[in-house]
């Protein structure tokens, strides 16, 4: 498909946040890696985590064939403001709560993502959202899994899973920032867009947060920390970017 | 620059006075036993165990854990409590002895008459083409 400049501008911003999501949060997890809460988890975590570095590594190279620069330089040396990932994913893991909620919130929201990307004019990417299907199922079903566990389990999971949600839950609404683009994007059917994509995603985890005894804040309490889209973004993502692309930066030519 | 990576900052985590890490007994989870079939059809073959806090969890812990480095079809967990098994002590019984190959398939010669009975009613005798290509096939 041919585009004109403002079309090319709007799929590659499109094509950076997923990626950048995708990316920052797979980097995220990968911190538990040897710390998980047993064995088991630790490896189930750090594959999940895998998964999404390896997600971004295609979303990027698709993004090398619209002209971008290749997925190493694009990952590890940009700076914070050139990343287009929602200010959620940046965060430290903190407590495990936070990180299994954080991971909850986010893997339903790309499970709905592909799914409306599967049918998107965009061929490649509509290619590799049916990839996925499979590898986020998975993370989603992880951790419903967890969710409903914890939420019934005592009354100290129960309250940790309730306050993570509480913590968590206006960042994970930053996830469906509006982009400037949206109606390009609609009218070339690349993507029908982050509302139907909220809509979709308060349904599916409202089902199964009910399962484990939690509640969704008030609406009334709803500030989505937006503007992570538009390269604004928290203090702690820079620290995460230099550490990532420490040895890249020792030497960019390097084979590997 | 200050790391935000618990890999570099490790966590305290609390300790009794022997130095040894505190763990509440209901911290401690069941083991499931784990079965992995690799094609649909296939016998489930038991693999390991995983620790889980019901069996939905050890299926998907048991997913990463025994799945994702080989082809699977399907998973089985069983709880561990749940399996019975003979006594050790009663290894003695699997023995038999060795005059007793009678028992045995293996003890037994009929091919000769199955060719026979197969030439007799024009049988084709396929095990036995088989056989005569892939020695063919080898020289």
């Amino acid at each position: 498909m041919k585009y004109n400049e403002q079309q090319l501008t709007a799929v590659k911003e499109l094509l950076y946040k997923i990626a950048d999501d995708q990316l920052i949060i797979g980097h995220r997890n990968s911190e538990w890696t040897g710390l998980g809460p047993i064995l088991e988890e630790d490896i189930a975590f750090s594959s999940i985590a895998q998964d999404k570095l390896g997600q971004s590594l295609h979303i990027y190279e698709l993004l090398h064939s619209l002209g971008e620069k290749d997925p190493d330089t694009i990952a590890f040396t940009r700076g914070a403001k050139d990343f287009k990932c929602c200010q959620f994913v940046e965060h430290p893991i903190g407590e495990y709560d936070f990180s299994l909620m954080r991971n909850f919130l986010f893997s339903h929201s790309e499970l709905i993502r592909f799914e409306m990307l599967s049918n998107s004019s965009l061929e490649e990417l509509a290619k590799l959202a049916r990839k996925y299907k499979g590898e986020i199922k998975y993370h989603v079903m992880h951790s419903d899994t967890w969710v409903k566990q914890l939420g019934k389990a005592n009354d100290e999971s129960r309250a940790r899973m309730q306050s993570a949600l509480n913590e968590s839950f206006n960042l994970a609404l930053g996830i469906f920032e509006e982009s400037e683009f949206a109606g390009d994007l609609n009218e070339m059917k690349v993507f029908e867009g982050e509302k139907v994509l909220q809509n979709n995603w308060l349904e599916q985890i409202t089902q199964v947060l009910e399962r484990g005894s939690l509640e969704i804040p008030a609406q009334t309490k709803w500030v989505p920390a937006y503007r992570g889209r538009k390269g604004y973004h928290t203090e702690y993502l820079q620290p995460l970017l230099d550490e990532m692309g420490e040895v890249f930066t020792v030497d960019p030519k390097a084979e590997w | 620059m200050q790391s935000y990576d618990p890999r570099v900052n490790r966590m305290e985590l609390p300790s009794n006075e022997d130095g040894k890490e505190v763990l509440q007994s209901e911290e401690n989870w069941e083991t499931y036993e784990v079965f992995h079939q690799k094609k649909r059809g296939d016998q489930h073959i038991h693999v390991g165990i995983v620790h889980a806090a019901n069996p939905e969890m050890a299926l998907i812990l048991a997913k990463e854990s025994f799945g994702r480095r080989r082809q699977t079809a399907n998973l089985w967990v069983v709880k561990s409590s749940q399996v019975h098994a003979t006594d050790y002590e009663n290894q003695d019984m699997f023995e038999t002895t060795p005059e007793k190959t009678y028992r045995e398939a293996s003890d037994y010669y009929c091919m000769d008459r199955i060719r026979k009975y197969q030439q007799e009613h024009g049988i084709a005798d396929r095990k036995g083409e088989r056989r005569k290509k892939t020695e063919a096939k080898s020289k």
